[in-house]
């Protein structure tokens, strides 16, 4: 018979029936179930095995602090393990499995750990795995990992997206029970922008889980009624499924919406979760409170649950989860699941309540002063023994227990900016301290009003009171009758004097004895014990455990609670998955790209691209007949060198510096001069950091009176802009200089080789010869007409321009490159013959300018100019930057032509051993050079200067290779720069 | 003289694409010239003249007016981007300086920028998917830098149910996707 635990009443639909299947066994529920719900419906407790000792498990909660019922949900490419059973909203077709049992969840090998556990208590790993060291990787951690799970990764992908989205409002409501419901409807009718967000697919909270009234409806009436009000506001946005997951700085809160994940397959488009970024002016947490239990001993078997969850699943999704039931309790809320149990038809066997005085409940088995000291039942609870006032044990058939210890507020996102929770001895639990996030403020049972009168006031009061902080007024209106009974509770942690374990933290497996090993070995802290016995480390933060924990440890030390103290929480309020968190920022998608103006030619080039940043640059062009990737960089520098080659160097940034003020501007941030610089002509510039270091270096040219064009490396065009406006800004405000970056607005092409000039002159309309544009001239030209720049600057060392057209030429410019460069058998190069070139050319690129060098260190320590301030030239020359043993900037080559260098390598004396002492630099670049037939580099080599002609040795340890060379010039190529000058 | 070179959009075709997603639709922009144009210090009498003798609107901060041919939108304290045809301004810095002469620092920005226009009965929804802004409440005429799927951006909402996005031009493509996949996700 199916759904045989079915009772009357809940929140479900009975018209319709979902079909789903838990370990290939198939079941039915209705829309409104979770999982745990409906397979308890079906009479099936056991869903899952613990952690460590592979205990059989079934939930304890019907919410979101569920620690047993981890299940994996869905199959391939979709499945996800870790799901908490008691929050999975039930849809047809759902295929749940379970996880961390081998070869089935009735019959677990591992559960051999079990019967070790006097092996595996607390520190185990600490203490066991500690030798030999070499084996923690490779050995113990696999057996471990393999051992001690959760659930599986298919590996296969994930299909569905994940969405990111940002929202604003006045107030933010963190949870739809009474306290979020009034709090948002006096926020809602005063009309401010309220987001009301809820973790669950209904909203109500513990209104949909009761059988209270508030007023003359039913609590969960109540709250329809109160949703379907805020619905109707069009300031008021409400978001069930949606979990706030953490509070960041400045009112903005972290949410994960589930927007698919109650279908089988999200809806065309749609994405399956949505992780929102919520901008709120104020917040309140109204997350309710969490029950605990009492620990005792096997209090860990499916059908030992939270009092509060039996009358739950009863009152709301209509399931007596046994025919038997008990209930253990310190407090009179325990009291209220009996009696809505009793009410329900389910048959109370007993009411154990710790508390020896008291009134009686009418017309149920009410044992004063008792208290559960075990519990019977291999993969289910079928008996519990209890220990009356007076010392006679019994044992009593049941097929569920419900145990409540009292409630503990939900102050987890309180916490979150470190907050310290403080102690209320009237609930013996935990409420939100001070100190928390600024702008959140706590109302209902998360303040510690567990009361619904106690919660419906305080919503509405802290809404007033943190609209009244926005100037936005409220009307408190009155509030309809509602229970306010006061909380009775004598605390009750564990029952002592069993030789048993009793679970605290059942997710992580951790037990009172535990506590007490940890107790024993000076464990003492919370901190402590938290990391020694993994106490609420686990997905559930320990969210029913830790108090129980703490609890214990003070009766150990004699300490009370609040001197014990706690730890706090940290996000996420709950787990969230890592697809959610990474979006739609993934794959290819992970970053956006860059590309260049002749990205669509060299595509069509068969070029092969390399990411630069988000630039995708041509690495190298090959041709057809080239294999290898060396065949075509050194055809592109031979070619390059003999004739011309055309590189696109679009990615250099480049910005715009105006102003009367600019030359001055320019002198203070480049540690060279630049108000000199004449109309027309451009210089190499080097930028150094306050500390004296290398920043960045480029050419910049003088266009204008007072406008300059800045060329930067690729990868500091935005921290090299960021600087200059920080100097504008902030250091030099009443300068006159405008900046404004124009890396995107000119496609720069560079054209390098003996017949530059020559390819040029065909297209540009100036007279662009030597003597009417030299070495280092600027100026705008024109291209047919068409505005353009031109630049005679090189990297390559050969006679070189850069020409610049609007972006949108860019294409054409290219293709018209190339076409004028046909005579001249002109070819296109990539980053790696520029890169060829520059290193045969001795100049410094992003692997020298390290950040840990400076201008003398590169050779180019006479830049620094000292006839002037500028920013980083008083450290330059520091004590310690200027010693004549200092790293220099040095070529290397292989004695031996065939040698092989390799990039990394570290300069050794002959016959010195390879240790820190005798290191003398390391090799910085290395590239073959098709010009000298062989590899060459560049290095930092201490006092390098006075080191030319030496042989040395290039050790690379991890390479594990070993190369002699010889220190020599870093100019291997036209060293006198007669090439450049054309 | 060389044979003039022909233009390419920032999508890399020779007409500008337009997109049809739901009820949003995507228009790519190729038919404006823009240029930054900055107080010199200490002009801001003179530069203030020039702009409404030039008929360019100077808007406040965080503000975007439309204008003919000149429109502006607002970038930066005593900075603002200027917006015309393309067809009569291609030369837009040429054509500005004479109005400003030395109380502006003018900078071509045309080609820096992919503009898309959007629009849809309602962009909320679309909006607070890609940015941050509190589009909802911002007024019409709200211009702002921000950030879309990591790309710098300028935004400017022109109604409820029109917006302009400048982007990085060399990001058109990652930036339509986009665009693209999060219309498509509201069904």
């Amino acid at each position: 018979m199916t759904q045989s635990n079915r009772i009357d009443g809940g929140q479900i639909d009975r018209s319709r029936t979902f079909r789903f299947t838990f370990d290939g066994l198939s079941y039915e529920g209705h829309p409104g179930d979770t999982l745990a719900s409906a397979l308890l419906a079906n009479g099936v407790r056991l869903m899952g095995r613990s952690f460590k000792y592979h205990r059989p498990r079934g939930p304890l909660s019907a919410g979101s602090e569920e620690p047993n019922a981890l299940v994996q949900l869905r199959s391939g490419a979709r499945q996800e393990p870790n799901t908490r059973a008691t929050v999975a909203e039930l849809f047809d077709g759902l295929a749940a499995t379970s996880q961390n049992a081998w070869p089935s969840l009735r019959f677990d090998a591992m559960a051999v750990n079990d019967k070790l556990n006097t092996f595996f208590t607390a520190g185990f790993y600490y203490k066991t795995f500690m030798w030999p060291a070499a084996f923690w990787e490779k050995v113990y951690e696999p057996i471990i990992r393999r051992a001690a799970g959760l659930g599986a990764l298919t590996r296969q992908e994930d299909p569905d997206d994940y969405d990111k989205g940002f929202l604003h409002c006045d107030l933010l409501v963190i949870g739809a029970g009474p306290a979020g419901l009034s709090a948002a409807l006096t926020a809602g009718r005063a009309g401010a922008r309220v987001i009301l967000a809820d973790e669950d697919f209904r909203m109500g909270g513990r209104l949909n889980a009761e059988t209270l009234t508030i007023g003359d409806q039913a609590g969960a009436a109540w709250a329809a009624a109160a949703v379907a009000e805020l619905a109707g506001l069009p300031n008021v946005r409400l978001m069930p499924r949606t979990t706030i997951i953490g509070a960041f700085d400045h009112g903005i809160y972290g949410a994960v919406e589930r927007v698919s994940d109650h279908l089988a397959v999200p809806e065309n488009g749609k994405p399956r979760q949505t992780l929102w970024r919520i901008y709120s002016r104020r917040a309140l947490l109204a997350g309710g409170a969490t029950e605990r239990p009492i620990a005792f001993e096997n209090n860990d078997r499916p059908g030992v649950m939270l009092a509060g969850a039996l009358r739950a699943y009863a009152n709301r999704w209509g399931v007596a989860v046994g025919d038997r039931v008990a209930i253990f309790t310190n407090n009179d809320d325990g009291l209220r699941s009996a009696t809505d149990l009793q009410a329900k038809g389910v048959d109370v066997i007993a009411v154990i309540d710790s508390r020896p005085d008291g009134a009686l409940l009418p017309g149920i088995r009410h044992l004063k002063g008792a208290e559960v000291i075990d519990s019977a039942g291999r993969l289910g609870l079928k008996s519990v023994t209890l220990r009356h006032a007076n010392g006679r044990t019994e044992t009593l058939r049941v097929s569920a227990l419900g145990v409540s210890g009292g409630w503990n507020p939900n102050v987890n996102i309180t916490s979150h900016h470190r907050s310290k929770p403080l102690w209320d001895e009237g609930i013996q639990s935990f409420v939100p301290g001070t100190g928390g996030p600024a702008g959140l403020t706590a109302a209902g049972a998360a303040a510690g009003a567990l009361s619904t009168h106690g919660a419906l006031a305080t919503g509405q009061a802290q809404a007033i009171a943190a609209l009244a902080d926005l100037g936005i007024t409220a009307r408190a209106d009155s509030l309809p009758a509602a229970e306010d009974a006061p909380v009775s509770i004598l605390p009750k942690w564990y029952v002592a004097g069993g030789k048993g374990r009793a679970w605290i933290d059942p997710q992580n497996d951790v037990t009172v004895k535990d506590v007490k090993l940890a107790h024993k070995e000076n464990f003492t802290s919370v901190e402590h014990l938290k990391r020694y016995t993994t106490l609420g480390m686990a997905t559930d933060q320990g969210k029913t455990g830790n108090v129980l924990g703490l609890a214990i440890m003070a009766g150990l030390t004699g300490q009370s609670i609040p001197e014990t103290g706690t730890t706090v929480y940290r996000p996420p309020y709950s787990p969230v998955a890592m697809g959610t968190l990474a979006g739609r920022s993934r794959g290819k998608e992970f970053k956006p790209f860059r590309l260049t103006p002749s990205h669509k030619w060299a595509s069509e080039q068969g070029a092969v691209f390399v990411e630069v940043g988000m630039w995708l640059r041509a690495q190298w062009l090959p041709r057809a007949g080239e294999t290898q990737w060396r065949e075509s960089v050194d055809r592109e520098v031979l070619a390059t060198r003999k004739s011309v080659g055309i590189c696109d160097v679009t990615t250099l940034g480049k910005i715009d510096i105006q102003g009367t003020d600019a030359g001055a501007f320019l002198d203070r941030v480049y540690c060279n001069t630049f108000s000199t610089l004449a109309v027309g002509k451009c210089r190499y510039g080097l930028m150094l950091r306050e500390d004296g270091m290398v920043f960045d270096d480029g050419t910049t040219a003088r266009m204008g009176e007072h406008e300059y064009v800045m060329t930067t490396t690729t990868a500091n065009a935005v921290t090299v802009f960021r600087h200059l406006e920080y100097c504008r800004q902030v250091l030099w405000p009443d300068m006159d200089v405008q900046l404004i970056s124009t890396t995107e607005a000119w496609a720069q092409y560079s054209v390098a080789g003996p017949n530059a000039r020559k390819l040029l002159a065909k297209l540009v309309d100036q007279d662009i010869s030597d003597a009417a544009f030299p070495y280092m001239g600027a100026g705008n030209i024109t291209i047919g007409g068409l505005r353009a720049r031109l630049f005679r600057i090189s990297f390559s060392g050969e006679m070189a321009y850069e020409i610049a057209v609007p972006t949108r030429y860019g294409d054409a410019l290219i293709r018209a490159l190339v076409e004028a460069g046909r005579e001249f058998d002109a070819v296109v190069y990539g980053t790696e013959a520029l890169g060829v070139m520059r290193v045969e050319k001795g100049h410094v690129a992003g692997n020298e300018l390290n950040g840990q060098s400076s201008a003398l260190n590169m050779g180019l320590g006479k830049m620094v100019s000292k006839k002037k301030d500028s920013i980083g030239m008083v450290l330059s020359q520091r004590e310690g930057m200027t010693g004549p043993n200092g790293y220099r900037l040095v070529g290397v080559k292989p004695v031996d032509p065939a040698g092989k260098l390799t990039a990394g390598s570290h300069f050794l004396e002959p016959g010195a051993a390879p240790v820190m002492e005798n290191d003398g630099g390391w090799l910085t670049s290395k590239v073959y050079s098709p010009h000298l037939g062989c590899d060459i580099a560049l290095g930092y080599l201490k006092a390098g200067d006075q080191k030319i002609g030496r042989r040395m040795r290039a050790v690379n340890l991890l390479a594990r290779t070993e190369t002699e060379v010889e220190i020599v010039s870093p100019h291997f190529f036209d060293p006198e720069g007669e090439r450049l000058r054309g | 003289m060389a044979e003039p070179l022909h233009m390419l959009t920032a999508l890399g075709h020779a007409e500008p694409e337009t997109r049809a997603i739901g009820s949003c639709r995507i228009v790519e922009r190729f038919d404006v010239a823009l240029a930054s144009v900055a107080i010199r210090r200490g002009k801001g009498a003179a530069f203030e003249k020039a702009a409404k003798a030039a008929g360019i609107p100077l808007p406040a901060a965080a503000r975007a007016e439309t204008g003919t041919p000149y429109g502006a939108f607002w970038v930066a304290p005593e900075m603002w981007m200027v917006e015309a045809p393309f067809a009569s301004h291609e030369d837009i810095v040429a054509l500005l300086k004479p109005a400003f002469a030395e109380a502006a620092s003018i900078t071509e920005q045309t080609d820096a920028w992919v503009r898309f226009d959007l629009s849809a009965p309602d962009l909320r929804p679309l909006m607070e998917k890609l940015s941050n802004l509190d589009f909802a409440a911002a007024p019409d005429g709200m211009a702002s830098r921000t950030v879309i799927e990591h790309i710098g951006c300028y935004l400017i909402r022109r109604s409820a149910d029109e917006v302009t996005i400048y982007g990085a031009r060399s990001s058109a493509a990652s930036l339509l996707h986009c665009l693209e996949v999060t219309a498509a996700s509201l069904g």
